[in-house]
């Protein structure tokens, strides 16, 4: 123990000693979430629409004045008539027209359908989608008001969506628990393969082997440090997340360490695994590079839906640690889930990180270079 | 003589090739034995078999009188290692390298620091304590090396090409540490490329393709194969094989 002790204690040195392992321990996580948080934001505020309002009735204007003031809109144009649509596109400021159809009050008096059209700019298709859904909410709601004015609306089976967990579809909600994943990663496997190829790098792992010290405890030695950093990183992105983001933690934070606590494993066993077989610094960087961050940013289902990606995509998405505890994190955060409810991802989980322990142990042997 | 290292046909095969094949020897408390060879001559193998790393195919050895097969943890506190490599850790100072290796053999905190003092005292290098061991020149590296393998006071040495790329001042006051180690009565088992080194040590063994060629003293091995140095000894044995390395 106390040999084990002396080792931990020698890791630490080579942590709290190297500035770029401080850096990317610590500045990463923080630089990464405001990143993902502020600068990658998909909500949108402020957006420009162009508005053609053929009734300019009280109904019309008070819809107007709704939109308006919902904050995810402003004026840029007026328009007068429907070739001016096109030219307002064309400006670039306009990302949205409303069209509201001549006599709208009256028809809404003689309960008849009200007509209003919404035509967006879907050269960039994901924000005419985000924002015709923003548009849609919005009269939805002001139908709803009106509706409970004793003014009844004329309508066929309609569904009326709500967004649970995430009402205003906060985009942070999803970067949280990416982040999390991304960085947990990067610690736990990245910089564990690192540290451990630079000792055969440099050829100390050759003493160490010598030495009393068995394989196995000279693995949990060079990982345990990195095991309380990660426990550390999640920690401060959970807080962030909650304290800077307002993302909730509805489940309990026990069951959330837990969780993370089994993500770090598997990740610090592919670390191992890739360090087994990398024999250098580079080698290993690259590999961890590869194999992992990347597909943990593209994959894991963190930025892109996995249900949209083809087919050989998705199978490679299953079998990415990532893939399942962004399930899990997200389900004990937003939805207060408990193990009960997480128990298929986790066990997912604990199966890779048993696989990835047994397998890197298997192929780490006493060897001297030569 | 006490006998620290007792080797009895050692055999090791990788698959259909013999890297060790069947080697004997005998090493006494105190010698310093030369242990050379051409690459691939088989001598990381034998090492490694006696340093508790690798597992005989077959035969039996004892280091420090322990049996390597089934005493290895009892033979690996018994012995210290230095490689060509070097032992030490660049980003930490001279004492926390200490103070690591020191840990890892379990000595105690205080234990450590004496052993630290004395051997840095008699380097000459007792103000280089708290230097990062990267800043330092090769030579004191080398030297604090040496003295890291030394530091739980083993019984037998290991130094794996010890002085590769070190110039010959340096390997100089290199072989007068060895000296200084073996006349305490430690047992320096080393390994070189260098055959004017193999001048120095009491006996040395000549591997050639897996087997000892020669072993006896220098003097001896000179005269038996009319040559005037080591090296002439060395090219008539290597030469003598079916040409490799």
């Amino acid at each position: 123990m106390k040999q084990f002790v002396a080792f931990v204690k020698k890791e630490f040195r080579h942590i709290f000693r190297d500035q770029r392992t401080l850096i990317i321990l610590f500045g990463m996580p923080i630089v990464q979430l405001i990143l993902f948080g502020f600068a990658l934001n998909n909500e949108i505020k402020d957006a420009g629409i162009a508005i053609f309002d053929q009734s300019k009735d009280v109904m019309s204007i008070r819809l107007k004045g709704k939109m308006l003031s919902s904050g995810y809109f402003k004026e840029v144009e007026e328009l007068y008539s429907y070739k001016q649509i096109e030219k307002a596109f064309k400006t670039g400021e306009v990302k949205l027209a409303l069209v509201i159809g001549s006599d709208f009050g009256k028809q809404l008096e003689r309960k008849e359908a009200a007509r209003i059209q919404l035509i967006g700019d879907a050269s960039d298709p994901n924000t005419a989608q985000t924002l015709t859904n923003y548009a849609e909410l919005i009269i939805r709601d002001f139908e709803q008001e009106i509706h409970s004015n004793g003014i009844e609306v004329q309508r066929g089976a309609s569904a009326i969506p709500r967004m649970m967990y995430n009402p205003e579809q906060k985009a942070v909600f999803m970067f949280v628990p990416g982040v999390m994943a991304l960085i947990l990663m990067l610690v736990s496997a990245m910089m564990t393969s690192i540290t451990i190829a630079r000792e055969k790098e440099q050829g100390t792992m050759d003493i160490l082997m010598i030495s009393p010290l068995k394989p196995v405890q000279i693995i949990l030695g060079k990982v345990t440090p990195y095991l309380l950093l990660s426990l550390i990183n999640g920690t401060v992105i959970v807080l962030m997340g909650l304290f800077v983001f307002g993302m909730p933690v509805r489940g309990s934070f026990l069951l959330l360490f837990m969780e993370m606590l089994l993500f770090i494993i598997t990740a610090l066993g592919l670390g191992i695994l890739i360090s087994s077989k990398a024999n250098s610094q580079m080698t290993a960087m690259f590999i961890s590079m590869v194999g992992l961050m990347m597909p943990t940013i593209l994959l894991s289902g963190f930025i892109f839906p996995i249900e949209n990606m083809p087919l050989p995509l998705q199978v490679i998405a299953q079998v990415l640690p990532a893939k399942w505890f962004i399930i899990i994190i997200k389900s004990v955060m937003l939805k207060g889930s408990g193990l009960f409810n997480v128990w298929l991802p986790s066990l997912v989980l604990a199966s890779m990180a048993a696989v990835f322990l047994v397998v890197s142990m298997r192929n780490i042997k006493p060897r001297i270079n030569g | 003589m006490e006998k620290v290292i007792e080797v009895k046909n050692l055999t090791k095969k990788f698959g259909a090739f013999t890297a060790v094949d069947a080697i004997s020897f005998e090493v006494s408390k105190g010698e310093i034995f030369g242990f050379l060879g051409a690459n691939g001559a088989g001598k990381t193998t034998a090492m490694r078999m006696l340093c508790g790393l690798l597992s005989p195919t077959s035969g039996e050895a004892s280091v420090a009188g322990f049996n390597i097969l089934t005493e290895t943890e009892k033979v690996k506190k018994s012995i210290g290692y230095m490689s060509q490599k070097f032992s030490l850790y660049e980003d930490l100072t001279v004492s926390e390298n200490f103070h690591f290796y020191g840990g890892v053999y379990g000595l105690r905190k205080s234990e450590v620091n004496e052993r630290m003092e004395e051997m840095l005292e008699h380097l000459d290098l007792l103000h280089e304590k708290k230097s990062i061991v990267g800043s330092l020149p090769l030579g004191w590296k080398q030297k604090l090396s040496f003295s890291l393998a030394q530091v739980h006071r083993p019984d037998i040495i290991f130094l794996d090409e010890p002085t590769g790329g070190v110039d010959p001042i340096t390997r100089r006051q290199f072989w007068e540490m060895i000296y200084a180690a073996a006349y305490e009565g430690v047992t320096i088992f080393v390994t070189t490329h260098y055959m004017d080194e193999a001048e120095y040590c009491n006996r040395v063994s000549i591997m050639v393709d897996g087997k000892i060629k020669a072993l006896d003293r220098p003097a001896e091995l000179r005269k038996h194969y009319k040559s005037d140095s080591m090296d002439g000894v060395f090219q008539v044995l290597a030469r003598g094989t079916s040409g490799k390395g």
